[in-house]
């Protein structure tokens, strides 16, 4: 069981109901759910993306691109089929919000689902979830076969002449799947590799046909988009940064945990107040602010309001939501070759800056790490990045690069302590980095 | 498409919307580096090689699958895209085994150009490279993995092209590979297209690995030897003690009518050539009754002596001659011009495997109704009546399926088989085996001979709707069935055809008039003149025997002699070696087959790859094939039948008008280097002469050929730079209401056997015993 | 297919999967699934769970060889009956992730995709479940185990071989 912490700033609106038992469609119900999809067949496709570009609601998969405006991209007519997929696939380092919202409020995911199947007309979704989580999907299954069995789900949808389908999925881990197109391509029973694009999802997708795709607390915020109204949700949010989002908060931090928080709250306050500060009175020397693939703040960094935009121009990403705290203690260069580590494994393979790239990034990082390193790895490694970054087929090869670049950047002087058969300065124990060869 | 305008490096250039910025700047002569990019398979994006600049796009873009639009503006090479391509490289070397010394590929290797272009020389990465050990996939491939880039250019081509889909790939990221479909060995076709599209020396070829160094060799394009399609192909040639032996087939050139194939056969089935049986010395049959080596001045003393002698006391009538499939249209014109002049007989034939006179017939008049093998590729609708293209024509079945891929031709399939090519069929017909004519009949319109049903309902409304259409038909028909056929083509708007004979040169035996009734051009016999006037000696007018009437006369002490060039009737026919223990007997051949173990004389004979002149294939494309091979001891039919000639006294300039033309030797005669051959060739092409220097020159025959059959009269200098052309059937003179027995008889041979050709291939043998699946009998496969 | 008389599965995993190619537009959508579900009723991807598969969904044993391959929860050699699996991604390593995976290690006396003689447990390291907030932890046999200490692991993995006894 996984839960949500709380704190005075936090404002449950997507968590509203968790910890309620709302997996049972009639607490569900009690507490106004399925409302919100009977206002949206009131309203017809175009007021729901009107009003979804109104709520300022930005894609929380990691990229933030405008859920309206990536709705309005479906064609209104189509020879094919159109989908819904909702990306459960949260496989992003330090991101652990997209379980929450499964566990304590899966109607929730099905009724934004379906909302944004009116917004399109499409008149199927899939829920794909990764397969470690597998008690999720229970919940998920049995949350469908409630919502099918009162005619919230199948044919002639709340009695609106609208049918509409949904199942769920299970990945079998793989983190490049959570990118869209491949996991478009995982969903077809095949291998998790990207797609070319253009064309994009919104026109050709799921089984050619156009489709949605958004990650499972974009669609889960729908309905509650609909149950305050968008203008209202936009209000809680800053500019061009619409509503709340999960963020999950871990590391070296106090009080770890997933805190709905106001999209724009200063990532200081997240950690010294929210989160209660670094343990033990230790200094903080980083914070990784969206995912691992986001570059990495200095402390000096961090006073900045947690929402895509800023974020961006401190140099980073807000990304997935996941920040990790690093304190004092911690080997940038470990740091850096345990994030590589992840990529390297969850390459997919297909292009060759990101296979080889991360392949050889994290050789160097692991013989620079245990004292075999000499002056220009260094800059190899910078060089390296350097050239994956903007010129792989899909992002992967970026956010194995981007952190790299900044670990490098912020802290060569910990880079340079590891050469000359130095080693790790921190002591730590050397002998589990084969490991995950 | 509208043409769009766009700048690329400063230079204007304009193409259709939607044209790939890859293929616009090639066309352009702007080459842009791609290793996974390969035109006309599906577009992956993988290797990044191919990044440019494109104004106002944020990150550099790849040129594959970027589509040119109007005003785009594009630089290729800037600093920026050499480094991204040059940090692409190092990467890839990072785990390469750099081998090149000893790699197959090397010198010819895309990863090595590229390096070599980009300068990716200083090795940035010191960590151990990951090593696996090579594997033997199939008696034809290995896979080396450390050299493998993963382009995934062998999978596309295995699947996409092939539709054998053979090749996966397994694992993810950095362990990715590409792996056979059965585990640890291939289960397909064994085409070896995986090989010859392989960038790098991954995948290397079981005849060619470790044999020599690319620049070691001398490439000759020819055409293939084996079936009717008539495959370009370059030939990888290297001198020995003995003569010129090939060590490799491929198809570098992808000029040819195959475009990007070549089967089995053309690839790896050339050495049969340097098989150990190979006779290269005459044998004359002692007294003792065996066959034993003599000169070839004594050979040819003594079967001239006696054929004369027959000729003279019992007539040419006496004769029969029997030709070749294989032999090239000069040396077959030659032979019949040989038999009909100066061993004055009509006893002229060849093992038939399509009716091509009827063919000829049901379309004499009509201009542009034979389909080229290219026309395949770029078809609407295509009909396929019988045969099994994909074991048959594997040619064929590629353009097939490749027009299918790339402009969703529809392909109609009725056949009796369960044909791999209906995986490509919009609609299909299971036919009794015996139904094709009236099949035919019922497209055609008359109800009642066929039993219909709902599927051949359909098949033939969509068949009457079609604009234009391409008929391949197999040897299930002959004779009056080809011209109901073509008749009900005919009726539809826009219909080509083609008939499909088995080997490389079933086409041109018939056309060039190996028939007892038909001269070349199947002009009948019985209406020689102009033919006389040509050669200047008045020729049989009496159809004679064909071939199996030769052997039963044989059998009855009927015929005296019977001179058997590049064929193998004991076999084929199934003759009974008694039949001819009275007919003296000369057999040209490159091995001791079953027919020449019979002779009296036995001539070492020159194959294809070892002479020079053209051939026809199955579609009426015409070709040249070079010399390329050599072996010391042999000679081309062509040069054999000359000296038997001049030995029974006949005078060779009026059998060979050469002379007429400039000097220059062809390299054609015993001795010259197949190098030399090729740069002779080049040299005369370049000045638009031909040699006819000496009797031996095919091209003096050539000038004959298209002197006496029209067809046959097209533009030469396409030919001579090593490209195709169509003849003009139309022009055929045949009389179309001759009533002929056709005598054909398929070859039966799949993409794994090849007449007696395919039995002296070790690798041919190694693949079919390699593969589990039963093959057709071993007689079927037998010339 | 003839399921009731060809499957190697249990009846109702059989009819589930029946069920499962239904569900999709495409039957090949039903492969990862099914392969998951399989492995979990079988242990491993057999050379028999894979032929029938490939049946299922009908594609070619090698493409589902090419597909599961792809998949890093997909396997085909046997593991543990519970199989441990450590997280050492970052937000574990900076709350013990890598000591308690050596400590699993000693524990068990088998490396990383090692498995116990008895067949009880296997050991595996993996990349990030979702549990960055309550690190470090381990999902054993897709139960997760969270704010794990060395202690903790011990008591916990006494309590598996407790559940393998009966
Ligand atoms: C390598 C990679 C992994 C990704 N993983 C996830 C993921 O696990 N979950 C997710 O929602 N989005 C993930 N994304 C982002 C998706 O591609 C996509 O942008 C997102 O699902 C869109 O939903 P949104 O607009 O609601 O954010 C990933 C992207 C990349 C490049
Ligand atoms: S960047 Fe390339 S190799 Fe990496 S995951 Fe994306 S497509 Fe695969
Ligand atoms: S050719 Fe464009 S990426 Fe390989």
């Amino acid at each position: 069981m996984a839960f949500l912490t709380t704190h005075p700033d936090v404002v449950p609106l997507i968590s509203y109901r968790f910890g309620k038992g709302a997996t049972s469609i009639d607490k569900y119900l009690e507490l106004d759910g399925y409302k919100s999809v009977q206002k949206a067949i009131a309203m017809g496709p175009e007021a729901i993306i009107t009003e979804m570009k109104a709520s300022g609601l930005r894609g929380r998969g990691g990229a933030g691109f405008p859920t309206g405006l990536k709705w309005s991209f479906v064609p209104k007519q189509s020879a094919k089929p159109k989908y819904v997929l909702v990306n459960g696939d949260e496989s992003e380092p330090a991101t652990c919000k997209d379980r929450l919202i499964f566990e304590h409020d899966p109607h929730s995911v099905i009724e934004g689902t379906i909302i944004a199947g009116l917004a399109v007309g499409a008149k199927m979704g899939f829920i794909y979830l990764r397969g470690e989580y597998r008690y999720l999907l229970k919940i998920m299954e049995k949350a469908i076969d409630e919502a099918y069995a009162k005619g919230f789900l199948g044919k002639n949808i709340f009695g609106s002449g609208i049918d509409f389908e949904a199942i769920s999925h299970t990945g079998a881990g793989a983190y490049e799947v959570g990118e869209e197109s491949a996991l478009m391509e995982s969903l077809e029973g095949k291998r998790g590799i990207p797609r070319i694009r253009p064309p994009f999802p919104a026109v050709v997708g799921l089984y050619g046909g156009p489709t949605i795709i958004n990650n499972a607390e974009t669609l889960a915020t729908v309905p509650h988009i609909f149950r305050i109204g968008g203008a209202e949700y936009a209000k809680l949010g800053t500019e061009r940064n619409g509503g709340t989002r999960l963020f999950c908060l871990s590391g070296h931090i106090e009080k770890p945990g997933v805190y709905e928080l106001p999209m724009g709250y200063n990532l200081k306050k997240m950690i010294y107040d929210v989160g209660g500060g670094i343990p033990g009175g230790k200094k903080l020397k980083a914070v990784v602010p969206g995912g691992s693939s986001t570059p990495v703040l200095l402390p000096e960094e961090i006073d900045i309001g947690m929402d895509f935009d800023q974020v961006g121009k401190a140099g980073s990403m807000l990304g997935s939501g996941g920040v990790v705290m690093l304190d004092e203690t911690v080997c940038m260069v470990e740091f850096a070759l345990r994030t590589m580590k992840f990529y390297q494994h969850e390459s997919c393979g297909w292009c060759i800056p990101c296979r080889e790239g991360t392949d050889w990034l994290k050789k160097s990082l692991t013989r620079l790490h245990a004292g075999g390193g000499v002056d220009k790895d260094i800059d190899n490694i910078k060089y390296l990045a350097e050239n994956m970054l903007g010129r792989t087929f899909c992002p992967l090869g970026d956010a194995a690069a981007m952190p790299t670049i900044a670990f490098v950047q912020k802290f060569r002087k910990e880079f340079e302590d590891h050469l000359d058969g130095k080693g790790c300065p921190y002591h730590h124990s050397l002998e589990h980095e084969a490991v995950l060869a | 498409m509208a043409d769009v305008t766009f700048t690329v490096d400063g230079k204007k250039l304009t193409a259709p919307a939607g044209t790939l910025l890859i293929d616009a700047c090639r066309a352009a002569g702007i080459e842009i580096p791609a290793f996974c990019y390969y035109p006309g398979l599906s577009l992956q994006a993988a290797c990044r090689m191919c990044v440019v600049r494109v104004e106002k796009m944020p990150k550099l873009q790849t040129a594959c699958t970027t589509a040119v639009t109007e005003g785009m503006v594009v630089s290729t090479e800037t600093d920026e895209t050499k480094q991204a391509r040059k940090a692409t490289i190092e990467l890839l070397l990072g785990n390469h085994p750099l081998d090149c010394p000893v790699c197959d590929a090397g010198g010819e290797c895309e990863l090595q150009d590229m390096t070599f272009k980009y300068g990716a020389h200083e090795s940035k990465y010191v960590e151990t490279k990951q090593h696996r050990e090579e594997q033997k996939w199939s008696p034809v491939v290995y896979f080396d993995r450390p050299r493998c880039i993963l382009c995934y250019r062998c999978v596309r081509v295995c699947g996409e092209g092939m539709d054998v889909w053979a090749l996966g790939v397994e694992n993810r990221g950095v362990t990715s590979v590409i792996a056979p479909n059965e585990k640890d060995h291939l289960d397909c076709e064994e085409c070896g297209m995986c090989i010859d599209i392989c960038p790098v020396g991954a995948l290397t070829s079981g005849t060619y690995r470790y044999k020599t160094r690319p620049w070691e060799m001398n490439h000759v394009g020819t055409v293939c030897t084996h079936c009717g399609d008539g495959c370009k192909t370059t030939l990888g040639v290297r001198p020995t003690d003995d003569g010129v032996e090939i060590i490799r087939g491929d198809n570098r050139d992808k000029s040819g009518i195959n475009g990007d194939f070549l089967c089995i056969k053309g690839r790896y089935a050339f050495d049969f050539a340097n098989h150990k049986d190979r006779l290269t010395k005459p044998l004359i049959r002692q007294a003792d009754g065996k066959l034993a080596p003599v000169s070839w001045e004594q050979a040819l003393d003594f079967a001239a002596k006696k054929l004369g002698e027959i000729r003279d006391s019992r007539g040419g009538n006496a004769i029969g001659v029997i030709g070749s499939n294989r032999t090239t249209n000069e040396e077959t014109y030659l032979l019949q011009k040989f038999a009909r002049t100066i061993l004055r007989t009509n006893n002229v034939d060849h093992h038939r495997t399509a009716d091509y006179a009827a063919f000829a017939a049901a379309l004499k008049g009509h201009a542009g109704r034979e389909a080229s093998l290219r026309d395949f590729l770029s078809a609407r609708a295509i009909l396929l009546l019988g045969n099994d293209p994909t074991n048959q024509h594997p040619a064929l079945a590629w353009q097939v399926r490749t027009n299918v891929r790339h402009n969703r031709a529809r392909i109609y399939v009725a056949n009796h088989a369960e044909v791999k090519l209906r995986r490509q069929a919009k609609a299909a017909v299971d036919l009794p085996a015996d139904a094709y004519a009236s099949f035919v009949e019922y497209l055609a319109g008359k109800d009642g001979g066929f039993e219909a049903n709902d599927t051949s309902a359909a098949f033939r409304d969509a068949i009457r709707q079609e604009e234009s259409l391409l008929v391949a038909f197999g040897s299930e028909f002959r004779g009056r069935d080809i011209l109901v056929l073509v008749d009900f083509g005919l009726s539809l708007p826009n219909t080509k055809f083609a008939c499909l004979g088995d080997y490389a040169n079933s086409r041109g035996a018939a056309d060039m008039g190996l028939l007892p009734d038909l001269l070349p051009g199947y002009v009948p016999v019985t209406a020689a003149a102009h033919f006389a006037e040509e050669y200047g000696s008045a020729l049989p007018t009496q159809p004679g025997l064909d071939l199996v009437q030769m052997l039963d006369a044989a059998g009855r002490g009927d015929l005296s002699a019977l001179y058997v060039v590049g064929s193998n009737p004991a076999t084929r026919y199934g003759i009974d070696p008694s039949a001819l223990k009275n007919t003296f007997l000369i057999v040209q051949d490159m091995f001791l087959t079953e027919t020449a173990a019979l002779a009296d004389v036995v001539f070492p004979a020159a194959n294809l790859y070892e002479k020079t002149g053209t051939v026809t294939n199955t579609y009426g494309d015409l070709q040249l094939v070079k010399k390329a091979a050599d072996k010391s001891g042999v000679r081309t039919d062509f040069e054999i039948i000359v000296r038997l000639a001049d030995k029974l006294g006949a005078d060779p300039k009026q059998l060979v008008p050469f002379g007429k033309g400039v000097r220059a030797d062809f390299g054609q005669t015993r001795g010259a280097q197949s190098g030399e051959a090729d740069r002779h060739a080049v040299w005369l092409a370049a000045n638009h002469l031909e040699p006819k220097l000496s009797p031996f020159d095919p091209f003096a025959i050539l000038d004959e050929i298209q002197r006496l059959v029209p067809a046959y009269d097209v533009p030469r200098l396409n030919l001579l730079t090593g490209n195709d052309e169509h003849l003009k059937s139309e022009l055929v003179q045949i009389d179309a209401s001759a009533d002929r027995r056709d005598l054909v008889l398929p070859s039966n041979d799949l993409l794994y056997t090849s007449g007696t050709l395919g039995r002296y291939s070790a690798k041919l043998t190694e693949v079919v015993e390699s593969h589990t699946i039963l093959m057709k009998p071993a007689e079927a496969a037998a010339d | 297919m003839a399921t009731e008389t060809t499957t190697i599965f249990s009846p109702e995993l059989a009819a589930r999967f029946d069920k499962l190619v239904t569900q999709y537009p495409v039957r090949r959508s039903a492969l990862i699934p099914m392969l998951l579900y399989a492995q979990d009723e079988v242990g491993y991807l057999s050379p028999a769970v894979i032929a029938e598969v490939a049946v299922r969904v009908g594609i070619k044993e090698s493409d589902v060889l090419s597909v599961l391959s792809y998949y890093s929860l997909l396997r085909t050699k046997p593991a543990g009956k519970f199989n441990v699996q450590v997280c050492t991604n970052i937000c574990c390593m900076l709350r013990g992730g890598n000591e308690l995976f050596e400590h699993c290690k000693k524990r068990l006396g088998v490396g990383n995709k090692g498995v116990t003689p008895d067949g009880v447990f296997s050991l595996e390291e993996v990349e990030c479940i979702g549990a960055c907030s309550w690190a470090p932890a381990v999902q054993i046999n897709y139960d997760f185990h969270e704010n794990l200490t060395p202690e903790s692991m011990d008591s916990l993995l006494e309590d598996y071989r407790a559940k393998a006894g009966k």
